[in-house]
């Protein structure tokens, strides 16, 4: 039993938002749903599944269906922070697969920068009654700082350096600079990144992800209504999911999820990382994407450093183009969550539809991968790989 | 004693794991070690992550450790060191590193505990140089 070829994306919407003051967060959802299923040439009505993660109001996948009329089948709502859409697109594929619906929505919104929030930098707590809580938030545990113990752990036992970071970025403001919504589009330097104000050593400000509103939506359909569409569908290919912990204190911070997720998804797929034409890598911070591109084989563990300084990640100048539409760290990270917008993009580039100066030629294989929680406490990652379809 | 810096709070408590905190106010690091396979784990619970029984005791640390890893913020009213502390026990555990310039501080340091009273009938478990 696999979900190879059981499922298509044949929707998929960007919000254009970055700063929703005049919108709200259930608003956002609708507004993307109604996008996604504009652009699949497909009907409220037609919708028999539903997807959302935390970022969804109120208690949810029902009060989203109530808000927005939906009457439907099967409901899913995976937490698995940020990665949760890229998971949701394997839940959906086998959902189909078993027969429990045909036509599924999966959307993400949230408006973190009209709230205010200070997303990286205070203390957190996902909920106090939390096991974990009474052992981390007394020590002023934030975002940002349980990621620059990944980032110093890494630079300890692999050399890597805040030069090599910088590089991520500068690929990705390269790639940014083409996309007229992102939020920094001016082309960085890799001084500019490690001359930019520390925040948590060793990540600099411009080692960080954007702060922005805004949401995305996915409309995930069978075979069947796939080949009477008009629009062009991308086929799901594979999918994979794990979450990574610390185990009970025996904390290793190198590595990520995806070194279960990867193999996984590559496994279903049938196909390897060196055929992969175009990754969309989940970007909180650079080394964010430093450990996944190792953990999915793109690289060797601890040798990720090198990969990206060599500008293996530039559309048109390397081996492994990324994020094509900025990603998280130039373009957009709405609700704090930016698994949804790595689909997004991965989608533009399988139908052609990517800004010309950074689509990927002939791109026929992507692979789209998700981080959730975070990489210094509790995560989730989830991997698609994905495939033009020529029919 | 030093006192909770801003970035700091008292932590709330449940009955699990309530052990833990009591002691903390007698300077005491507590520590659950499951006797049917004999692993230490933090952070405490009833039922072994590693095996699954519920036959763990609690134990006391030596409260000695060494630093896994660290990281300064720099962008909060006052600059503090979050870290990972990998104890002699052998869990590694979250905490702050006080009491010493936090320029200084660096993987592989040693370390040994240094309880931060809450206020509240409780005590931070932070750690200092050696």
């Amino acid at each position: 039993m696999s979900i190879r070829n059981k499922a298509y994306i044949a929707g998929a919407y960007e919000h254009p938002t970055r700063h929703a003051i005049d919108k709200s967060t259930p608003q956002l959802h609708a507004e993307v749903a109604k996008g996604a299923l504009e652009d699949a040439g497909l009907t409220k009505d037609d919708v028999d599944a539903y997807y959302c993660a935390g970022d969804a109001p109120g208690l949810g996948g029902l009060s989203m269906v109530e808000y927005m009329g939906l009457q439907v089948q099967h409901i899913d709502t995976t937490e698995m922070g940020g990665s949760s859409y890229v998971a949701h697109i394997g839940h959906a594929a086998a959902a189909i697969a078993a027969g429990k619906c045909n036509v599924a929505l999966i959307t993400l919104a949230g408006r973190p920068k009209a709230e205010g929030m200070a997303t990286g930098t205070k203390p957190r707590a996902w909920g106090m009654d939390a096991p974990d809580a009474s052992f981390e938030f007394p020590f002023g545990s934030t975002v940002t700082n349980n990621y620059g113990m990944a980032a110093m752990r890494h630079m300890h036992e692999f050399g890597t350096t805040s030069e090599q970071l910088a590089w991520i970025k500068v690929a990705a403001s390269h790639h940014a600079q083409y996309n007229e919504l992102a939020a920094i589009r001016k082309v960085l330097t890799v001084e500019d990144v490690v001359n930019s104000p520390m925040i948590s050593d060793p990540l600099h400000r411009m080692d960080c992800c954007v702060i922005t509103d805004g949401g995305g939506a996915l409309v995930i359909v069978s075979p069947e209504i796939a080949k009477k569409l008009k629009r062009q569908c991308v086929r799901i290919l594979g999918h994979g999911e794990a979450p990574k912990t610390r185990i009970g204190g025996r904390i290793d911070l190198t590595y990520t999820g995806a070194r279960w997720s990867g193999p996984a998804a590559f496994a279903e797929a049938k196909v390897t990382p060196a055929d992969i034409d175009y990754a969309s890598i989940y970007d909180s911070f650079t080394i964010t994407v430093l450990e996944t591109i190792e953990d999915l084989g793109f690289c060797e563990k601890g040798k990720g450093g090198q990969f990206v300084a060599d500008g293996n990640l530039i559309s048109g100048v390397g081996k492994l183009p990324f994020n094509t539409d900025g990603g998280g760290l130039c373009n957009n990270h709405p609700a704090n969550r930016g698994g949804m917008t790595k689909v997004l993009e991965a989608v533009r580039q399988l139908r052609g539809e990517a800004h010309p100066s950074v689509q990927v030629a002939n791109c026929k294989l992507a692979v789209a991968h998700g981080t959730g929680g975070s990489v210094g406490t509790r995560m989730g990652s989830a991997t698609v790989i994905l495939e033009r379809d020529d029919a | 004693m030093s006192h909770l810096a801003a970035h700091n709070s008292a932590p709330q408590s449940n009955i699990e794991i309530q052990p833990f905190w009591d002691a903390t106010a007698k300077g005491q690091l507590l520590l659950k070690q499951c006797k049917a396979c004999g692993e230490v784990h933090y952070y405490p619970r009833t039922i072994c992550p590693f095996c699954f029984s519920d036959d763990t005791v609690w134990i006391e640390a030596s409260g000695q450790g060494v630093i896994y890893s660290y990281s300064v913020i720099r962008r909060a009213e006052v600059p503090y060191v979050i870290a990972y502390v990998t104890l002699q026990e052998g869990p590694t555990m979250m905490t702050n590193i006080i009491d010493c310039d936090i320029d200084s501080v660096r993987i592989d340091m040693a370390v040994k505990v240094s309880f931060v009273d809450t206020g509240e009938g409780t005590a931070l478990p932070m750690f200092t140089p050696v």
